[in-house]
């Protein structure tokens, strides 16, 4: 399959490899997975008093649109709201990439991962 | 010959998820002998065309019903319940954490001391994991509910992770030792 050039540059420099402190309060950590292709992807962002997403870090199993739906993912929260963050619509990453429709999936992959990162951030908040 | 029955059926195996795998190929070449084409040289055209559909349905079967994952696929498709083309769904975390980690040691077994003692032991891992999810799937499987059809579902979607792994484990076991 050929890859778009959005695609293949941020599977060769991924933005934002890494990994947070899940037991660190202002962390919140989305864990999800693609059982079709065995995918795993684990997105994360640290929050800020203000409620601002400060930092984000992403590591992923899976095939380049998998990695590059993430790591743009970690590249466009970064200075968002929460509420901006959980708003974020797979097909704004879809389009961004040029994903083919097999690959779309990827895409939603990565929209669930930040969905679930900012719920495991607010449960977090809720229980303090 | 029928293709309309089911891939256990037109091989004459019990629609089950133990397989006798002796049967299975013995049955396969059974049917592979009746179909083979130079026996329908004679035939009208119409025959020849039936025989090659009939012999496509065979290798699919075959393929299908071989491997405990596409096989345990199969039985809930026979279901209704379709795991094949799903692309996200809610998984359980802890186990998604677990796959991440057990993705994060095969990454690292190129820098470990002794590759080959841990590619051992991630092998044993997925056999051992696996061996204990056939044995869930089996007897949700068993007890023909649709609530037990949807947690075997779940016992499907983790052998769907863990298949994963096993490949990459012995991609990377290619990689590292067949130069």
């Amino acid at each position: 399959m050929a890859y778009s050039e959005q695609v293949i540059d941020h599977y060769e420099n991924p933005r934002n490899v890494g990994k947070m402190d899940d037991k660190d309060e202002n962390v919140g950590t989305g864990m999800v997975g693609a059982p079709a292709c065995g995918d795993v992807m684990r997105l994360q962002i640290k929050v800020s008093d203000e409620g601002i997403i400060e930092d984000a870090k992403f590591k992923t199993y899976g095939c380049g649109s998998a990695i590059a739906s993430s790591s743009l993912v970690t590249e466009w929260v970064k200075g968002m709201s929460l509420d901006e963050a959980q708003d974020l619509k797979n097909t704004r990453i879809a389009e961004e990439l040029a994903l083919p429709p097999v690959k779309i999936h990827c895409s939603v992959l990565a929209e669930d991962a930040i969905k679930a990162a900012v719920a495991d951030y607010k449960e977090k908040q809720d229980k303090k | 010959m029928d293709i309309t029955q089911n891939y256990f059926e037109f091989l004459g195996l019990p629609v089950a998820y133990q397989l006798d795998q002796q049967a299975l190929s013995e049955r396969s070449r059974e049917l592979q002998k009746t179909l083979h084409p130079d026996r329908f040289a004679h035939l009208s055209d119409r025959e020849r065309r039936l025989s090659v559909q009939y012999t496509a349905y065979l290798n699919e079967a075959v393929a299908t019903l071989k491997h405990p994952l596409s096989r345990a696929q199969y039985l809930l498709h026979l279901e209704g319940v379709d795991t094949f083309s799903e692309s996200s769904v809610q998984l359980d975390p802890m186990f998604l954490m677990q796959q991440m980690e057990l993705r994060e040691s095969v990454e690292s077994v190129r820098d470990a001391a002794d590759p080959e003692a841990e590619i051992d032991q991630l092998q044993s891992e997925v056999e051992a994991q696996m061996r204990e999810l056939r044995g869930q799937f089996e007897s949700f499987y068993e007890q023909a509910t649709p609530s037990a059809f949807e947690a075997a579902a779940t016992v499907v979607r983790k052998m769907q992770f863990i298949d994963k792994l096993g490949r990459e484990v012995d991609a990377l076991e290619d990689q590292l030792f067949d130069d």
